[in-house]
């Protein structure tokens, strides 16, 4: 059944301007730096920036837009011999697959095509971050929407979770690490960065290549602090969890929720 | 064929629904009437399970609802107002809706014939005027013949044609047997379908019962001044 409902919501989102736009957006910013950058790392560096700022927001607004457009057409699907948990995972899944495929194939075909020294550790690791954050934000987005009745709060909620996570969240920390720096730092800094997934997806890549200089603060610590292997291993899981947690509990209240 | 024992939903603080005992019997046509606010859709809801109510028990036929979604089969529901997905096409919609429901065979298509639909097959639903959505909607609710239609103000945004259409088809089916609760605002179109109604006030029943016996009760002849007859009565 989830397949069904997958299937059919395939048809309706791939169709969708918004998606088209969303990709040649990534595919020309792709090239862009591919005709006017030499060094592969500095690429690389430039295009997770980009991401990490445009997957999140475009993730949780599309997402909370999605859910609440389609109201009425959920509670007509509920009306249907259709169990609300295949409803919520095949919506889930509808709008997740597009958007993760849609960037990962805009980012990694032109690079395939026009790098001959290729990095497949640094393509991978951009796609497996792109894949998380589409997941967690639209988790997200959809907790926020099984949340909030009200269309304009639900929105608003989500682009202000953005502004924390991308902006506001490192302001806060950093004035934190210089008001406290003659404290040992290491663990409430760990703690800290666990909160905020984007801070984590920067975290992820940069484990992964030599740029020491452009780790920052909490990146060091993290190497410093498990070694390559064990920080990656567990800001991947965190992140994994990042994007389980608000979709359990979306789940949660969407078999509660009144229609 | 529906049993509604103690039914109690709140939104909030506002009790939208107050120990609601109700039976809606089988093979006729019922009518939920009552101002706007009074608790039809949200009556209608609980019973489709869309609302998660607070109390009482509701059955259907043999089952009883528990958060299962098979008895859902055996209804054909047609909401006020739907949206479907804007960029499928009107077959694509109608293909998901037999494959949601997995159901091929015995269909009813008599509605698609006579609200001319063949031709809007292949168009996307954002270019479907507000009418031909609210037929798309009729037809998908009829088409899986169902046991009990629920249709909420089935002939609202219909026009003269379309709206007696469906009106026929009603009867047709009410005719085979099959049983109808309807909501509507329009008495001249429950006098002319429904043999029962239920009046609605404040979340409470205020009457329940044939539509004869309501016109002897409050000696009216009119079901227009029957309901606003018994309106004065529950608010003295």
């Amino acid at each position: 059944m989830i397949g069904k409902i997958l299937k059919y919501q395939l048809h309706d989102v791939l169709r969708s301007k918004w998606i088209i736009i969303y990709s040649l957006f990534f595919f020309i910013t792709t090239l862009v730096l591919l005709r006017f950058e030499d060094n592969t790392t500095k690429i690389f560096i430039s295009l997770m920036n980009i991401e990490l700022f445009v997957v999140p927001l475009v993730s949780i607004i599309f997402g909370t837009t999605f859910f609440y457009n389609s109201k009425e057409y959920i509670t007509f699907l509920l009306s249907q011999p259709l169990k609300r948990k295949d409803l919520f995972i095949g919506m889930f899944l509808g709008l997740s697959l597009p958007l993760s495929f849609s960037i990962i194939i805009s980012v990694t075909l032109p690079i395939l095509f026009l790098i001959s020294k290729q990095n497949y550790e640094i393509i991978l690791l951009v796609n497996i971050t792109a894949l998380l954050l589409t997941n967690i934000f639209v988790a997200l987005s959809f907790l926020i929407s099984v949340l909030n009745d009200d269309k304009a709060k639900g929105l608003g909620i989500s682009i202000l979770l953005w502004l924390i996570f991308a902006f506001v969240y490192d302001g806060i920390f950093l004035l934190a690490i210089i008001s406290f720096n003659d404290y040992p730092l290491e663990i409430p800094t760990l703690i800290l960065t666990s909160l905020n997934p984007i801070d984590l997806s920067r975290i992820l890549i940069l484990l992964k290549t030599d740029i020491s200089v452009l780790m920052g603060y909490t990146g060091a610590i993290f190497n410093n602090f498990f070694g390559g292997a064990i920080g990656f291993a567990i800001s991947f899981l965190s992140l994994v969890l990042w994007a389980i947690l608000p979709f359990s509990f979306g789940l949660k209240y969407f078999n509660k929720k009144d229609f | 064929m529906i049993e509604i024992i103690n039914l109690k939903k709140s939104f909030d603080d506002f009790k939208v629904l107050k120990e609601i005992n109700l039976s809606i019997r089988e093979g006729e046509i019922t009518a939920i009437v009552g101002p706007n606010g009074s608790g039809k859709t949200t009556l209608i809801k609980s019973i489709l399970d869309l609302i998660k109510i607070d109390f009482g028990k509701i059955s259907i036929g043999k089952y009883v609802l528990n958060g299962k979604c098979e008895y859902r089969k055996q209804i054909g529901y047609m909401p006020q107002i739907t949206r479907f997905p804007e960029n499928l096409t009107v077959s694509q919609l109608i293909e998901m809706i037999k494959d949601i429901r997995n159901q091929t065979g015995n269909l009813d298509e008599e509605l698609f014939e006579k609200f001319l639909m063949e031709k809007e097959l292949p168009k996307q639903i954002k270019n479907l005027s507000g009418g031909t959505k609210q037929k798309l909607n009729a037809i998908i609710s009829f088409m899986f013949n169902p046991q009990l239609y629920i249709l909420d103000e089935p002939t609202a945004s219909l026009d003269p044609i379309a709206s007696s259409e469906l009106k026929d088809k009603i009867i047709k089916e009410n005719k085979n047997g099959k049983t109808f609760l309807i909501t509507s605002h329009n008495m001249h179109e429950i006098e002319e379908l429904a043999s029962n109604i239920i009046f609605m006030i404040d979340g409470e029943i205020a009457y329940c019962g044939s539509l004869s016996n309501l016109k002897f009760e409050t000696k009216e002849d009119n079901l227009e001044r029957a309901i606003a007859n018994l309106m004065r009565l529950s608010k003295n």
